[in-house]
């Protein structure tokens, strides 16, 4: 299954590993972030309608 | 019916919701299919070997690197033009994925120089001017950070942005005059008398579509972020008044 | 306009700071670098240029803050922008005193500590040439970043952030074409080159430093 990576075993898997963790890591923290605005977002809006009744 | 009406924030979050998770999606198979396409089924380049594999990352990261900037560019002059806030925000939210999209363009880069030219950094015009590229997101991110009101914010980084636009072009050609240096040119252009061949160039297509899909992806949903936290943030201030 | 000079170049020369700390670091950073790199005499010759260059540039960064922040604590800078002279030739004056207490010593004093670095001899016209040329420009990007910066509490750091990235092609042409002249090449092309990013300079970014300077005094 895995391909040979001949003698660059180490500079390929390297690149994919950092890069994927990158991309990885960027959507899990806009993800995060989302969620966490959204609920911030909910809870300012309903403490709104309960003062304004 | 213009498309300008996609400016109010309402509008823009009532549109795109739906059409985020498809985009989602469809950036995440496309990236798996690109890369496990790239990573195990093309062959082994003649003369770099294995290391070809690295270019699937490499090439559509730059890319991406270069025309988040070109987008900011955009969106920015549209903030100072036409003042709609969507703008100035979809910048706001490019910019983390700009200085992401460069350090996988440098890294990657460095790994592969590594075995081929047997350095991992040379101060080689592409290079040089990635790195000045990089600083300039940062300076960009920090700005943004460092005011605290909204509009001055938004302002004054498209402001910088604009110039900073000229000055990255000026560096470019600085750099080039400067040293002459290993990088190859442009291996992708179609009037190119000497592309890389269809078994490497299919799936590099492929992984650039994922990483653009990506990008769209995660702008809508940091746009959407930034339009919530600013929304929340006007609502405290009006109810302590 | 000149009034404005007279006056800023007053308060420069009165407060002092700016003007002899910036040449005192210039000479600390050359003094450094020998200790850094170590005493070879050809060794120093070769990155002379460079260094001198790198040094002014840092020398000239020190005391950017200051441009607008004094004018912004005692609030004459709401009244200069609402006096009948247009901010952006405010923003232009402010590019010249800045030159011309930071920029020009710095210039005259380049020479000097090129003996400190061993710098060839045929060298110290184009360094005086370069840094003559090349100095406005520092300033008046530097005015820009300081109008970026102005009302922020800690914008020191944050201005270096901003405004070392846009010194880079004045700083590759202007060291450039020291190297260039002092090994015998002609210069003329990086000197071109150079002069041409100061007078672009000149002629743009008061109207961006000024759009800033609006924007951070609405």
């Amino acid at each position: 299954m895995m391909p040979d990576l001949g003698k660059y075993v180490v500079e390929v898997l390297s690149a994919y590993a950092v890069s994927i963790v990158l991309l990885l890591g960027l959507v899990w923290i806009s993800v995060r972030a989302a969620r966490k605005a959204r609920e911030t977002l909910a809870a300012v809006e309903a403490r709104k309608e309960k003062r304004d009744g | 019916m213009s498309i300008w009406e996609y400016a109010n924030p309402k509008k823009f979050i009532a549109t795109t919701t739906p059409v985020l998770p498809w985009v989602m999606w469809a950036a995440a198979v496309t990236l798996v299919v690109g890369l496990v396409w790239g990573f195990f089924f093309t062959p082994d380049d003649y003369r770099q070997g294995s290391t070809v594999k690295i270019f699937y990352l490499h090439v559509p990261a730059a890319m991406m690197a270069i025309n988040i900037w070109v987008m900011m560019l955009v969106t920015s002059l549209i903030w100072l033009i036409r003042r709609h806030h969507v703008s100035a925000l979809a910048a706001k939210a490019a910019g983390p994925i700009g200085i992401v999209m460069t350090l996988i363009a440098l890294f990657t880069g460095a790994v592969w120089g590594q075995p081929i030219w047997g350095t991992w950094w040379v101060w080689d015009p592409r290079l040089t001017s990635f790195l000045i590229l990089f600083l300039f997101y940062l300076g960009y991110m920090a700005l943004w950070t460092a005011i605290e009101d909204d509009d001055t914010a938004a302002d004054l980084t498209s402001v910088l942005c604009i110039v900073g636009s000229v000055f990255a072009v000026l560096s470019r050609y600085a750099v080039n005059f400067w040293n002459q240096g290993l990088h190859q040119g442009a291996s992708l252009s179609l009037d190119a008398e000497e592309n890389v061949a269809d078994v490497f160039w299919y799936p590099a297509l492929v992984c650039i579509a994922g990483f653009i899909l990506l990008f769209v992806a995660l702008v809508i949903l940091r746009t959407h972020t930034e339009i919530r936290l600013r929304r929340a943030r006007a609502l405290e201030t009006r109810m302590r008044a | 306009m000149i009034a404005l000079l007279k006056r800023d170049l007053a308060l420069a020369v009165r407060a002092g700071g700016g003007f002899g700390l910036g040449l005192a670091f210039f000479l600390i950073v050359i003094v450094l670098v020998p200790f850094g790199v170590g005493p070879q005499a050809e060794l120093l010759t070769r990155i002379a240029p460079g260094i001198l260059w790198v040094a002014a540039l840092l020398a000239a960064l020190l005391s950017l803050d200051r441009i607008f922040a004094l004018d912004h604590e005692d609030g004459s800078l709401p009244l200069l922008a609402t006096s009948p002279l247009p901010l952006e030739a405010v923003a232009l004056v402010k590019g010249v005193a800045h030159w011309i207490t930071t920029g020009l010593p710095l210039t005259l004093a380049a020479p000097a500590l090129g003996f400190l670095l061993n710098l060839q001899p045929s060298a110290y016209g184009f360094l005086l040439i370069t840094l003559l040329v090349g100095t406005p420009a520092l300033s008046m990007i530097g005015t820009f970043g300081a109008a970026l910066t102005v009302g922020l509490r800690r914008g020191g750091l944050l201005l270096s952030l901003l405004v070392l990235p846009l010194y880079i092609p004045t700083l590759i042409f202007g060291a450039e074409a020291v190297r260039r002249g002092a090994d015998g090449f002609s210069a003329t092309n990086a000197l071109v080159l150079q002069g041409g990013i100061t007078l672009g300079v000149f002629a743009f970014l008061p109207f961006a430093t000024a759009a800033a300077l609006r924007v951070n005094l609405r």
